[in-house]
């Protein structure tokens, strides 16, 4: 199965509004992806409780995982995303 | 014939209005029985939570910015796959829909608190989310701030932080609660927003819903179901009233010239415009707290450096107080609070922190001095909860070191009051905390609304300790002013600049009408009213007596 490793770049995690904008992102994508912290067992990318469950701070590293038609390219989109500091933006 | 209540006002002003009530959480029954038809249960389940998000993403598109945001967040969590998923598990082990529900929420809620108390305000959205979903369910009415649509006066039993963001002040006329204090979340709140407010008003819950009630928040009273004629009146004197504080005008002093600094209180940089538009001499308090709260680690120095710049261009030319950070006891951060503190009220808190994190202070102290290199307002620095003359002079040594001119204390530990003379000499201003003060002196609870008459600030104790305070910084020349709530109480304001305190710290919105009284009192008549204060037995007292001789 595809998968991304990346380090979360909002220095509040993905907390707040990064995870808002991260979990809306992912509700966008054709394919259902998991996100999971290092170790950890992965959650649904579209649950907003599950990815502020996870607890995920800057500089954690985070592993994001899908399967199917358009995998990568979602991966590689969300990937992008977690790694902006996303709360320093507008 | 009218009934009139009273309580404590805690916001001034004159407003009247139809009631609307803000229902309790709903009680989840215990003894449910499952429909025994799974598909049943779950289509109620769902179509209850999709009723709550559409709700919020509805009163979310009504709501100014940051509201906003807040109910789309929640909207979110309503919407939450995981959620409903284990909500459909649930009804398919053969619970009810309320049980499985309750269950769901319940999961996420321990998920959310073991990570961290940061994630406090998340597990209050949560629940509040919970008691919308389970009185959809059950039918009752909706808990949380009411809607109903047109312009209302809100009675509560009191308001939890969660309840404010959502809370749209354009419709909100009044607030009055059955419990809650002079410092509690809902005076603080309705002062910042300019709502009238009266709290611990006994019988409020009991008015009825949609009634008529007159609320005058500085003289404390509700009046249930006033004829026109009076509602009338009681506007129109307020409206002259409004008038009349809007004629005096620029810094503040007696009506025999001694000045009085008015200065407004902040707790960020987002209503920066509206406190730098109000008329005063600057920012008597700039609590700092804000940049540390629900994250899980220390902001940067750069990121301070550019929050404090903000304040001081917003101020430029006048006074800036700045108090350093003041974690712990109700405001509890995940990198400094000690999880377990027996008693955190007394704990490791305010200036005491920096005992175990220098760092944060040091930090601190680097990113004000930074923006102050950089602007052109006077900037101060003060620490919170600071009990002997070492530690003021330790911290004011440490203020100069960053190149600050000033470096000063809080006075609300009663051991800082009582050797005020010695903690003079040690820094260079003080600044008393009225709340904290009277809750350390009257050894009762700042949030318990049963003991806020030991918490009122008229409380002659409480005076004594101003007074202390004020004769040592004259002794010694050192500026003491007052940035507790207490200070926006007008009668409350002479009886301070008559016991010696120059200057004195506010919310924006209630420094019109001290500035009015101070011009109409000279400073032998303020030292009058702070002897008849003294004298008192209890704050009720005191406060009676002081209303007396200004009508004398």
């Amino acid at each position: 199965m595809p998968e991304r490793r990346v380090v979360v770049g909002s220095k509040v995690g993905l907390h707040a509004r990064p995870a808002a904008m991260f979990v809306q992102a992912a509700a966008k994508q054709p394919v259902k992806v998991t996100i999971a912290k290092t170790g950890g067992d992965p959650v649904d990318a579209r649950s907003i409780l599950s990815v502020l469950a996870l607890d995920a701070r800057g500089g954690d590293e985070v592993v994001l995982a899908a399967d199917g038609d358009g995998a990568d390219q979602a991966l590689d989109e969300l990937a992008a995303l977690v790694a902006r500091d996303l709360d320093s933006e507008g | 014939m009218a009934e009139t209540l009273s309580g404590i006002g805690v916001s001034p002003g004159v407003a009247a209005g139809p009631v609307a009530k803000m229902a309790p959480p709903p009680v989840v029954p215990t003894d449910v029985k499952p429909s025994g038809d799974a598909e049943t249960e779950n289509r109620a389940a769902m179509d209850a939570m999709r009723a709550v998000a559409h709700s919020l993403e509805e009163r979310a598109s009504r709501a100014p910015g940051e509201a906003a945001s807040v109910l789309a967040a929640q909207a979110m969590m309503a919407e939450d796959p995981t959620l409903a998923s284990k909500v459909t598990d649930g009804v398919q082990a053969g619970k009810a829909a309320v049980t499985a529900v309750v269950e769901a929420f319940g999961d996420f809620r321990d998920m959310l608190l073991a990570a961290g108390p940061y994630m406090a305000e998340r597990v209050a959205d949560l629940d509040d989310l919970r008691n919308r979903t389970v009185a959809t369910l059950l039918g009752v009415p909706m808990p949380g701030v009411p809607d109903p649509g047109h312009p209302f006066v809100l009675i509560a039993l009191d308001l939890a932080p969660a309840d404010t963001a959502t809370l749209d002040a354009e419709r909100v006329r009044a607030i009055i609660t059955e419990e809650g204090g002079p410092t509690s979340h809902t005076a603080i709140l309705a002062k910042s927003l300019g709502i009238p407010a009266v709290v611990t008003v006994h019988g409020a819950t009991g008015i009825a819903e949609g009634e008529t009630v007159l609320v005058d928040g500085t003289e404390g009273t509700v009046a249930v179901a006033p004829d026109e004629a009076t509602v009338q009146q009681a506007l129109e004197a307020e409206q002259a009233k409004l008038a009349a504080l809007k004629a005096v005008s620029g810094p503040g002093r007696t009506s025999d010239g001694h000045p009085v600094q008015l200065l407004v209180n902040i707790a960020g940089d987002k209503d920066l415009a509206t406190a730098a538009a109000a008329d005063s001499e600057g920012v008597g308090l700039f609590r700092t707290e804000f940049l540390f709260l629900d994250r899980p680690n220390a902001p940067t120095l750069e990121e301070q450096q550019a929050v404090y710049q903000r304040v001081f261009d917003a101020f430029e030319g006048r006074k800036v107080v700045v108090r350093t950070l003041d974690a712990g006891a109700d405001k509890p951060l995940e990198f400094v609070t000690m999880p377990d503190e027996p008693n955190p009220a007394l704990g490791v808190r305010g200036l005491r922190t920096s005992r175990r994190h220098p760092e944060l202070l040091e930090d601190q102290l680097t990113a004000v001095a930074g923006a102050a290199g950089a602007s052109k307002a006077e900037v101060w620095v003060m620490a919170p909860m600071v009990s002997t003359k070492a530690e003021a002079a330790a911290f004011a040594e440490q203020v100069r070191g960053h190149g600050l001119a000033s470096g000063g204390v809080m006075v609300e530990v009663p051991a800082a009051a009582i050797r005020a003379r010695h903690v003079a000499l040690a820094c260079d201003f003080m600044s008393i905390g009225t709340n904290d003060l009277s809750q350390y002196t009257y050894a009762a609870d700042r949030m318990a609304g049963e003991l806020a008459d030991l918490l009122d600030a008229w409380q002659p104790a409480l005076l004594e300790l101003v007074r202390l305070t004020a004769e040592a910084g004259k002794a010694h020349g050192r500026p003491v002013g007052v940035c507790g709530e207490a200070a926006s109480d007008p009668l409350l304001a002479l009886v301070f600049v008559g016991l010696g305190v120059t200057s004195l710290s506010m919310a924006p919105v209630s420094i019109p009408a001290v500035r009015a009284a101070l011009a109409t009192h000279t400073l032998a008549e303020c030292r009058g009213l702070a002897t008849v204060a003294l004298e008192a037995e209890d704050g009720r007292a005191a406060r009676a007596a002081v209303r007396d001789a200004t009508r004398g």
